[in-house]
């Protein structure tokens, strides 16, 4: 940012936003998709047979074959939820769509044995070299399997269990079991209920009491088959006292027709824990990206999303924390862009459930020519709570003369011993700023640019540094041919 | 559904209740009270009560009932305790350019327009009357304009069953400085009351509705029409005894240059619903949709408002205040929607709670649907206890704990009462505000 802040007045401006140096995920790169032999395929379509054939792919105990049949049973119960949500859901052919898909291998433990294919894709998106040596651990999930996972040795010293979902539900039973599925139960929604029956992939994190985990883990994901849904799941459990940030960026190759993304992501925060969860979510725009996530926190715990979404044609995804202990905090910082064809149907869910506990919403949305932007969120203090406090802001910029953008909270708070306030905004960029910048030699595609990157900066300056510059990268592709 | 059992309320409502006891039956002696009305007016009650009969009740899943407790919908109804049909004189005080007074549907004697109004062309009547005198407005203003916040059903009612009514009518240039009052009581059976008020061009005028006395349902509707250049301040204190099932739906249409200010001032009732469609028609159109509510024992308070900004250069400002006691509880669900192409909007919404009783609910829903960008379009909702730094400032200045909250609580609603430009009626209303705090 700082070198188009401070332009050479002498020279020209620049006919196109300079390259980024520190170049982060770039979109274009990811419009691709290699032919990966599937080896395992469970054909296209969602019956008892397709949960049964993944359940006994991936050897699963008897009690996760259930889990999922049951799950199966309330998916296929729950309607579409579209008394409240876009009717867009329809658009959804669940016939369609390859539930679970896997090279067969079993994930990589050292980056020598990933296959030479699955590394080029990689490459194409950008995970740059030199973060292997800077980050505790990559899990990179190719389609449904996790095809490299790496922990660096220092965090796996600390105790740190880093697993996906299948290994860690087979290893580790007595850790996992005890949390999986209570902090999103199978019949929260349809989604939560579609993966619970076809979950694969994602990452299964125990940080041990105490543990503070000094880099940030992180895992990419990506879809690669058309009409392919991802139903990753995560959990995260963190012990007393200790502290984890996790970290997940998605880009995806575009398709002719629609995919489903789905994951569930459970976090638990211990007394005393903390835990940062930072997603950039940039799916291609034929993506239907329905995604549950939630948090429970302890006593004194604090749990904090940070949520991007960029891609997708629909995404709809509010992260709550669920506030059970006392003095509890949850947070969500969440940044939107909806262009052309896309709905960023995001937001928050904060339920206190204790005295004493704090939560704290900011989301801010960009809208881009017809792309819509949605704010949705949930405020809930029940009877008998004291001292508890949220504060919601919600800002809107619309760039274009016929952008859209909605907002939806609600709020309930019960009893007079609790403070909540909400405030949200709408306004386009102002004509001052873009004509200052003119002035001073930046093209109208630039001054956009800034002005918007201007308006999210408070926030992406949350992100780790190259996330934030990943974000700036993508704002700029967003931007281009926004104006005129 | 077939049509045959589609024609009984009961198959939604519960016989006892309020809403299940307007049958078919009740309908027709009803509309034989109506005989000798147009042709066209009681067609268009029966088609009415038919929409009635085959709309959908109320669905938990339902977002425009979101927080409703659609259970006190079918609660059975409360036993008609005839009342004198509450002070005999509201908002005593206030000097009144003219008044009417309905009791238990019908004109009761007494009040009219004065003779130099009517001579200006001013009408003040019923609507039975206007039907007959004035088919063409009844037919344009009418309960003319959508439903758009989840009361259709009820609404489709309310047409069905509203028998007098007041039709107010503002021939171009009128202005009356003083407000005219229409008072509508109940003394135990459902009442239907309702306010047309159609404001001709560069009008100016300030109408009251007082709603009081005991009745199991009363379901009401207040529709205005602002023409180009007027402005109207409507008032409506709803004051029904406390085992009302109360429905006030308003809608407000504002044209060119026009200026409405709305103030609902809510009471009584044991759960009352109100909604309030604010529709912006042309440029430089302003709506203020102003609210005051006063929950206290298990009362529940719905609200529901609607700005639709449907031409660029159009400005709505609303301000709903609640206080909450002891059970009580509140739904504000508010929505802004700008039109594509509606530019320059300004739209604000405001939605402040305070909430003084342990066992009370403060439900927000401030929502915006903005589709066009060169807009200013802000909302906020807050829910709070009193400040203890203040209530501490006026302790420290010898002020008695319960005097200081009180105080307090006051000075929370003069910041909607202040926008009201008759002092008079500033003052009686602060009155009657104060009166239910203290009691």
């Amino acid at each position: 940012m700082s070198q188009i802040a401070t332009p050479d007045l002498t020279s020209a401006a620049p006919a196109e936003p300079a390259d980024n140096p520190v170049a982060g995920i770039d979109q274009t790169s990811g419009n691709f998709s290699y032919d990966v032999k599937y080896a395992l395929d469970a054909g296209t379509g969602l019956s008892e047979r397709t949960v049964e054939y993944i359940s006994s792919v991936k050897k699963e105990a008897p009690w996760i074959r259930e889990f999922r049949l049951n799950a199966l049973k309330q998916f296929e119960a729950k309607p579409l939820p579209t008394h409240w949500a876009t009717s867009d859901l329809e658009n959804i052919n669940f016939d369609k769509i390859r539930y679970y898909l896997a090279s067969g291998q079993k994930p990589k433990r050292t980056w020598e044995e990933v296959p030479d294919d699955i590394k080029r894709t990689f490459e194409r998106l950008g995970v740059p070299e030199q973060e292997r040596k800077f980050l505790a651990g990559v899990e990179a999930q190719f389609d449904s399997e996790a095809a490299y996972s790496n922990i660096k040795e220092a965090v796996s010293k600390q105790g740190v269990i880093f697993l996906n979902s299948t290994e860690a539900l087979r290893e580790h039973p007595e850790i996992f079991r005890k949390w999986f599925g209570k902090v999103i139960p199978t019949g929260d929604n349809k989604f939560s209920a579609l993966n619970s029956a076809v979950f694969s992939g994602g990452s299964f994190i125990y940080v041990p009491p105490g543990v503070k985990v000094s880099h940030p883990l992180q895992a990419y994901f990506r879809i690669n088959a058309e009409n392919f849904g991802q139903f990753e799941r995560t959990l995260i459990i963190v012990d007393e006292g200790a502290e984890v940030t996790y970290m997940e960026g998605c880009t995806a190759p575009k398709f002719s027709t629609s995919t489903l993304h789905s994951a569930v992501v459970e976090l638990v925060a211990l007394k005393g824990a903390k835990i940062q969860y930072i997603t950039v979510q940039n799916w291609a725009p034929n993506v239907f990206n329905l995604v549950t996530k939630r948090g429970l926190a302890h006593e004194e715990a604090e749990i904090k999303w940070i949520d991007c979404n960029i891609g997708s044609r629909l995404t709809m995804k509010y992260p709550g924390v669920v506030l059970k202990g006392r003095k509890s905090r949850g947070e969500v910082i969440s940044i939107a862009l909806a262009n052309d064809g896309q709905h960023q149907d995001t937001g928050a869910k904060m339920i206190h459930a204790a005295d004493e506990t704090t939560s704290n919403i900011v989301a801010k949305s960009i809208s881009v020519g017809q792309g819509r932007s949605t704010y949705r969120g949930v405020v809930h203090i029940p009877k008998r709570l004291k001292g508890c406090k949220n504060n919601t802001e919600c800002d809107a910029l619309l760039i274009n003369t016929n952008s859209r953008t909605d907002t939806y909270p609600a709020i309930t708070v019960r009893g007079a011993a609790n403070r909540v306030q909400h405030e949200a905004s709408v306004s386009k960029v102002s004509e001052e700023q873009i004509f200052y910048m003119r002035q001073r030699g930046l093209t109208e595609g630039q001054a956009m640019s800034l002005s918007v990157n201007g308006f999210i900066n408070d926030l992406a300056r949350q992100f780790p540094m190259e996330y934030s510059v990943e974000l700036k990268r993508l704002i700029d592709l967003e931007m281009e041919g926004s104006v005129g | 559904m077939s049509a045959a059992t589609a024609l009984s309320p009961a198959t939604a409502f519960p016989a006892a209740s309020a809403l299940g006891a307007l049958t078919a039956e009740r309908f027709e002696r009803a509309l034989a009270e109506s005989a000798g009305a147009p042709a066209w007016w009681l067609e268009r009650k029966r088609g009415a009560y038919e929409r009635f009969a085959v709309l959908p009740a109320p669905r938990r899943t339902d977002e425009s009932w979101r927080f409703s407790s659609l259970a006190g919908l079918g609660l059975p109804a409360a036993p008609a305790a005839p009342e004198p049909g509450g002070a005999a004189s509201p908002l005593a005080g206030v000097h009144l350019a003219a008044s009417l007074r309905f009791v238990n549907n019908r004109l009761a004697p007494g009040g009219g327009l004065p003779a130099d109004l009517a001579a200006r062309g001013v009408i003040l009547t019923t609507l039975a009357e206007a039907a007959r005198h004035h088919p063409d407005l009844l037919k344009a203003h009418f309960m003319a304009q959508p439903q758009r916040l989840g009361s259709e059903k009820f609404a489709a009612l309310h047409t069905a069953f509203a028998l007098d009514g007041a039709f107010l009518y503002l021939p171009r240039g009128v202005e009356l400085a003083d407000p005219i009052l229409l008072v509508h009581a109940a003394s135990g059976g459902e009442v239907f009351p309702h306010t047309l008020v159609v404001a001709e061009e560069n009008t100016r005028a300030t109408v009251i509705d007082y709603f009081t006395g005991s009745a199991p349902l009363a379901l009401g509707a207040n529709d205005l029409y602002a023409g180009h250049g007027s402005q109207l301040t409507y008032v409506a204190v709803q004051d029904w005894s406390p085992g009302t099932l109360s429905f006030q739906l308003n809608s407000t249409v504002v044209r060119r240059d026009a200026r409405v200010q709305s103030l609902n001032v809510h009471l009584g009732a044991r759960q009352a619903r109100h909604e309030s469609l604010s529709q912006l028609q042309a440029p430089g159109a302003f709506s203020e949709m102003l609210a005051v509510t006063v929950a206290d024992r298990a009362q529940e308070f719905d609200q529901r408002t609607l700005q639709v900004h449907q031409a660029p250069n159009t400005k709505s400002d609303l301000l709903y205040k609640n206080v909450l006691l002891d059970e009580a509880k509140t739904i504000f669900s508010g929505l802004i929607i700008v039109d594509p192409d509606a530019q320059k909007t300004d739209a604000y919404q405001s939605n402040r709670n305070l909430v003084l009783g342990d066992g009370a609910e403060a439900n927000s829903l401030p929502g915006l649907e903005i589709q066009a960008n060169d807009v200013r379009c802000t909302h906020g909702a807050t829910t709070s206890r009193l400040d203890p730094e203040q209530e501490f400032y006026l302790q420290a200045r010898g002020i008695p704990p319960p005097r200081a909250r009180q105080l307090l609580i006051f000075a929370f609603f003069e910041e909607v009462l202040n926008r009201l430009a008759h002092e008079d009626l500033h003052a009686a209303l602060r009155e009657l505000i104060q009166a239910k705090i203290k009691a």
